[in-house]
């Protein structure tokens, strides 16, 4: 399996490539979804740019109420910070269900968002987050809301010439709970339903719930019907399962040899309330 | 494109293409056959190998992406004809069967033990994920990275 020809440059500074992104060239992160496709010849770029080498781009940092992680920050780095563990644990423990190993050492979080596969895990932590994402082109920046990125299978708000900067989370408060929970496939390890669950309580009554789905449908979603049958209980076992039964309302649920839809919209219903349940647990 | 990369200790500087991928540039250009070619698809881990420390799928990889990186390779571990304690307890524990995928378990054990001495069970699991061996079952590989954790520890 051998790629197309094509043109490499490894730029020295984010100015560099950007100029070379504007004409038209392809951004390398760590490879792991654009090497095998261009294996595959399902991708020809003719110039890749390696953004893995540019400082500029490979951070984790807090700053005020947020983090911000720089694109090519890997799972491996997003999964071991001590500032995400500590200030944004849903990302980091979402960020250790990705592939294997291997792949979290050379995965970056830009990558992964802007590659937007379907079954990736972390739009279903970044859609609970409500997270923003840094938008680059050689002469503007604009910061987007994950909503308004995640646009389709394998599209988002990204446009010719543009590289995502960074993705900003916000710091949790103390008390919030998370929870990642997912169903991989078993040869690659991609999410068929992964749910991020979001819960904070305030005089024992669920004042803020939020719900990400990934896996399910054409791009990852918050269940807005579900967080909102949480809101003032106080996290019964029935208002968990009632609240997971409306997880894939009004979804077009995605089937593939993996998952038929019928057992996608049951599967996503069991993670969701599994992961209400562990989210409430953990909160105070 | 012109590279220089460091393996296992040594200077190699190449012109490659830039399509070449790492596992070809290894075992075609520079002559490691250590490292082998499971799967080419990302998902079997017998390709891997070490850059700069971390372990990576070589076939999922261009030699230009390693250009200035260390490599160690499963060659690069005995040193002055002594084996690594990872090889050491593979052999002990009986890890390898037909040895095909060897190799890259080696790597990725090592990895596990280097991040973390002291791993449990499902940690090492959770380490070998990557990495498919068709023979042994897999107990005899956690086995293997148990002991050589416990070697490390006397
Ligand atoms: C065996 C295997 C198992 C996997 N399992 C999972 C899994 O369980 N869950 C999961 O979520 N993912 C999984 N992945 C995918 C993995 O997470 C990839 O790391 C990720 O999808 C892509 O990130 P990357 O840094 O490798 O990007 P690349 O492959 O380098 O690039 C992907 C795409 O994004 C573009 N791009 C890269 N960086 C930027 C940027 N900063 N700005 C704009 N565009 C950019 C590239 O041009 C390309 O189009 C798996 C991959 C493999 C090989
Ligand atoms: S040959 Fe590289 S993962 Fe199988
Ligand atoms: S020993 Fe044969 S594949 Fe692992």
């Amino acid at each position: 399996m051998i790629p197309q020809a094509f043109d490499y440059t490894a730029p020295k500074s984010l100015d560099e490539a950007l100029g070379l992104l504007a004409k038209g060239a392809k951004p390398l992160a760590g490879g792991m979804s654009l090497i095998p496709m261009m294996k595959l010849r399902l991708a020809a770029p003719d110039h890749l740019v390696d953004l893995r080498r540019l400082k500029d781009l490979n951070y984790i940092r807090e700053q005020g109420a947020a983090v911000h992680i720089g694109a090519t920050a890997t799972h491996y780095d997003v999964e071991n910070s001590a500032v995400v563990r500590g200030k944004c644990p849903l990302l980091a423990e979402t960020a250790a269900h990705i592939g294997d190993v291997q792949v979290r050492n050379m995965g970056t979080i830009g990558g992964s968002i802007a590659h937007n596969d379907p079954s990736a895990d972390y739009p279903a932590a970044l859609q609970a987050l409500e997270a923003k994402v840094v938008l680059k082109g050689a002469k503007s920046e604009r910061t987007v809301s994950v909503a308004d990125f995640f646009v389709d299978t394998f599209t988002t708000a990204l446009e010719p010439g543009e590289i995502i900067r960074e993705v900003i989370v916000p710091v949790e408060d103390s008390g919030t709970g998370t929870s990642y929970q997912k169903v991989a496939q078993p040869a690659s390890g991609f999410a068929i339903v992964g749910i991020a669950v979001r819960v904070r309580k305030s005089g024992g009554k669920i004042g803020m719930a939020r719900i990400g789905v990934t896996g399910l449908a054409n791009r990852s979603y918050r269940a807005a019907a579900a967080e909102k049958a949480l809101e003032g209980k106080a996290g019964s076992a029935t208002e968990i399962q009632n609240a997971a039964s409306l997880v894939a309302e009004r979804v077009d649920v995605n089937s593939d040899l993996h998952a038929s839809a019928d057992y996608r919209r049951h599967l996503a219903v069991v993670y969701a309330a599994r992961a209400l349940m562990a989210a409430l647990a953990r909160s105070a | 494109m012109n590279i220089t990369t460091h393996i296992n200790g040594k200077s190699y500087s190449h012109d490659v293409e830039p399509r070449l991928l790492l596992i070809h540039y290894l075992r075609e250009v520079v002559g490691l056959t250590g490292p082998h070619i499971g799967c080419e698809t990302s998902l079997c881990g017998a390709c891997t190998v070490e850059l700069n420390g971390k372990a990576v799928k070589s076939c999922t990889m261009f030699a230009v992406q390693a250009d200035g990186a260390n490599v160690v390779t499963i060659e690069g571990l005995a040193s002055n004809g002594k084996l690594h304690a990872m090889q050491e307890a593979f052999w002990n524990e009986h890890g390898a069967q037909c040895g095909f995928c060897t190799p890259g378990m080696i790597m990725a054990s090592k990895q596990i033990i280097d991040r973390n001495p002291n791993p449990t069970e499902e940690e090492i699991r959770h380490g070998l994920e990557g990495n498919i061996c068709r023979c042994t079952g897999y107990q005899h590989i956690v086995n293997a990275v148990k002991a050589a954790a416990k070697a490390a520890g006397v």
